[in-house]
């Protein structure tokens, strides 16, 4: 059973495939949390314009890519743009389908915190001179985000989750290395040890998650 | 002798929110030093005319001119503009995630462009001046009500605005931490700001106002030397208002 799931051999000869894989696993959450994370902040931004030209839009937009399964935008922009003669490579559309997906997510988080900030804050930056965005970034943000952070945290770990579709398109992240690393070796062994290096990635993110959930729900008392 | 302009010119005042008419046309001026109490029923229109003063409320139509500002020209800098115009609000509006210099400080680095040590020496001061130097650190959340009104009164004198606008300061305020909120507020009308006060204080009207304005429906219907007003009003409407208060 160890031999099957668990082999010694295989994990050092797999060990350099899968670091590889993990690498980019990284690099590409490093570049898609904050892609998203940006994304979410523009919507939130333009949220905050009530005049229908923007707010129409903006709400399917935001509607329509949460209700969109990111696997399938990813293979739509993968398979569908090299026809519109557009070729931009597993990893690019990896970083755009996540930017659309997770940014409408990030969107309504950063929405939700900017909406439970009292007017009051607002006029008092206001009413001594501060400009509607000066108010936005010194007073409203860093309180809105403190007050989402457990939900931007959970989010993040969803899209660092997520990152394994790039396997789809062939962007060599843990679980596409993983999976050449078991082909290679007829030996499920390389899946076990990416799967648990997920574990390992994202349980400390899970711990901080509870930590955050409950003081939030101590601070309501 | 000539009369000085006076710092708060606003003449035929409108207000609608959607079908509301709040405001029906008010003329108020207010004189360099002078302090003004503004009294009347709730809904009365005398928040939201303290709110056009300085433009956190659009007025529907009429002009308001401040220190020789016309705060309702397009091409006015609303945010240079307002820097003269200090505020106080009900709910204090203190930001809780700053210290109480930090909340002092922000629109002097950010608005007046001061330094962070030209800042916080500025900041230090009008803390001072609200008896609250000591508190410099704390966050609102460690602050009295009364405490935190005073450094929302320091955030704003902190920038030498030539009028303070007063929403109801104290309305929000256990009633033993009333007093403390009142003595800056003497403190600063015996230092020759020129105030404008929203408020249901009835004995600091009367021993620290120049002028009371009674407003009832969106209109002044009177005012006057606050003894006028609260001893021989004028007006059918104002007496019932005084004698309600009154018997409280």
């Amino acid at each position: 059973m160890i031999e099957t799931f668990f082999n010694i051999d295989i994990i050092v000869a797999a060990w350099p495939i899968v670091m590889a894989g993990l690498l980019n696993t990284v690099l590409l959450s490093l570049i898609v949390v904050p892609l998203g994370l940006l994304g979410g902040l523009m919507l939130a931004l333009l949220a905050g314009i009530r005049h229908p030209l923007v707010r129409w839009p903006l709400m399917a937009w935001v509607d329509f890519f949460r209700a969109f399964p990111p696997l399938v935008l990813l293979i739509l922009l993968f398979a569908g743009l090299p026809f519109a003669g557009l070729e931009l490579g597993g990893f690019a559309c990896v970083a755009i389908a996540f930017f659309l997906n997770t940014g409408a997510y990030y969107g309504e988080i950063f929405r939700a915190g900017i909406d439970s900030i009292p007017a009051g804050q607002v006029e008092a930056a206001r009413s001594t001179g501060l400009s509607r965005l000066q108010a936005m970034g010194y007073i409203v943000l860093p309180q809105a985000v403190r007050n989402v952070l457990p939900d931007l945290l959970s989010n993040t770990l969803e899209v660092v989750k997520l990152t394994s579709l790039g396997s789809v398109v062939a962007v060599p992240e843990l679980l596409y290395q993983a999976r050449q690393a078991q082909s290679l070796t007829y030996n499920p062994t390389p899946i076990v040890v990416a799967a648990l290096i997920y574990f390992l990635l994202l349980w400390p993110l899970v711990r901080l998650l509870s930590r955050l959930e409950n003081r939030a729900l101590a601070g309501r008392h | 002798m000539t009369t000085p302009l006076p710092i708060v010119d606003a003449r035929g005042v409108h207000k609608h929110f959607g079908a509301l008419h709040v405001l029906k046309g008010v003329d108020l001026t207010v004189a360099e030093r002078e302090l003004v109490f503004v009294i009347g029923p709730s809904g009365s229109g005398k928040s939201t005319l303290l709110r056009c003063l300085n433009r956190l409320e659009e007025p529907s139509s009429g002009s308001i001119v401040v220190d020789g500002i016309d705060m309702l020209d397009p091409r006015t800098d609303i945010n240079h503009a307002r820097q003269r115009i200090g505020m106080v609000f009900q709910s204090f509006n203190l930001y809780p995630h700053m210290t109480a210099l930090g909340n002092v400080t922000l629109a002097l680095r950010k608005v007046a462009g001061k330094s962070r040590a030209e800042a916080e020496r500025l900041g230090l001061a009008a803390l001072e001046r609200v008896g609250l130097a000591d508190r410099a650190g704390h966050t609102p959340g460690q602050l009295s009500g009364g405490q935190q009104q005073r450094v929302a009164i320091a955030r704003s004198i902190a920038l030498e605005p030539r009028v303070m606008l007063f929403d109801e300061p104290t309305s929000a305020l256990d009633p033993e931490l009333v007093g403390s909120v009142l003595e800056v507020m003497r403190a600063l009308r015996e230092s020759g700001m020129t105030m404008v006060v929203v408020s249901h204080e009835m004995g600091f009207a009367r021993n620290a106002a120049d002028r009371v304005v009674f407003m009832d429906d969106g209109l002044i219907v009177e005012q006057g030397p606050p003894a006028a007003i609260f001893e021989s009003p004028a007006q059918e409407r104002t007496r019932a208002f005084i004698g309600q208060i009154q018997r409280h």
